[in-house]
């Protein structure tokens, strides 16, 4: 299945491999902090409703 | 039926949730083929052995790397024209995709680099141009984080943005006229080399086909987190004018 990369396998692998690895990090960090900025307005907005 | 409408942080939110599954599905289908394609099924470059693989990531993430801060530059016109507050948080949502897509340009720029032309790293004014647009991107980041004041910020960091836009623009017609240095003119958009009426250099569409459909992926991987991140922006500047009116009450 995996091509025949020759004497360049390190260079086209470890290229892929950083490229994945920081697009998946982006990802990631972009929707945690979306999900912890949702329920953190959602708290302060119950709360605001409560308080009056 | 007006695109202002979307200056809206409501009506902005309720749109994105309902654009972004379709997408990020979109966006997953068209970068898994573009990438698989181009990985697992094009030959060797008969010059560039399978180094030309790395050319599925390179090019569609320095595209994305130019083009996020265009859309940041229009944005950021639209917040001093219009002030709609969307607009500058949209920028501002924006930049850390553009700063990931100038690393994965760099990096895997170097990497290719190394065994083409025998160094990771050389001061080609294309190279250069494109560090620079990095070290904007960080320092608009800094700024945004740096001013408390959300209008102030987004007043400074359009201002910022305006600047900038001279290295965006220098990085996307670089490859076209400043042919110094070891970094190839452009072969990917000219209009001869994707036609075929110009023979110099051009792309070959074994390589072309699936750069298209991975570039289509990046564009629309960057839609899909500039609707996340513009969401999330909206609901902190929302959190912070609450919390604010709570202290002050």
């Amino acid at each position: 299945m995996m091509p025949e990369l020759g004497k360049y396998a390190g260079t086209v692998l470890s290229s892929y491999a950083v490229s994945l690895v920081l697009i998946v990090l982006l990802i990631v960090v972009s929707v945690l902090r979306s999900r912890r900025i949702k329920a953190e307005l959602q708290r302060i907005e119950e709360r605001q409703k409560k308080n009056g | 039926m007006s695109i202002w409408e979307y200056a809206n942080p409501v009506k902005f939110i309720r749109t994105a949730d309902v654009l972004l599954p379709w997408v990020t599905v979109a966006a997953v289908i068209c970068l898994v083929t573009g990438l698989v394609w181009g990985f697992f099924f094009t030959p060797e470059d008969f010059r560039q052995g399978s180094t030309v693989k790395i050319i599925y990531l390179h090019v569609p993430a320095a595209m994305m790397a130019i083009n996020a801060w265009l859309m940041m530059l229009i944005a950021s016109l639209i917040w001093i024209v219009r002030r709609h507050h969307v607009s500058a948080l949209a920028a501002r949502a924006a930049a850390p995709i553009g700063a990931t897509m100038t690393v994965i340009g760099l990096v895997t720029g170097a990497i290719w680099g190394q065994p083409m032309w025998g160094t990771w790293w050389a001061w080609d004014p294309r190279l250069t141009v494109f560090l620079i647009l990095f070290l904007f991107y960080l320092g608009y980041m800094a700024l945004w984080e740096a001013i408390e004041d959300d209008d102030t910020a987004a007043d400074l960091t359009s201002i910022l943005c305006l600047v900038g836009s001279v290295f965006a623009l220098l990085s996307r017609y670089a490859v076209q006229f400043w042919n110094q240095g070891l970094h190839q003119g452009s072969s990917v958009l000219r209009a001869g080399a994707v036609t075929g009426v110009d023979t110099t250099e051009k792309v070959s569409n074994v390589y072309f086909m699936p750069l298209l459909v991975s570039g289509i992926g990046f564009v629309l991987l960057f839609l899909a987190l500039v609707l996340l991140r513009t969401q999330t922006e909206i609901r902190a500047r929302r959190s912070r004018a609450l919390l604010a009116r709570e202290r002050s009450a």
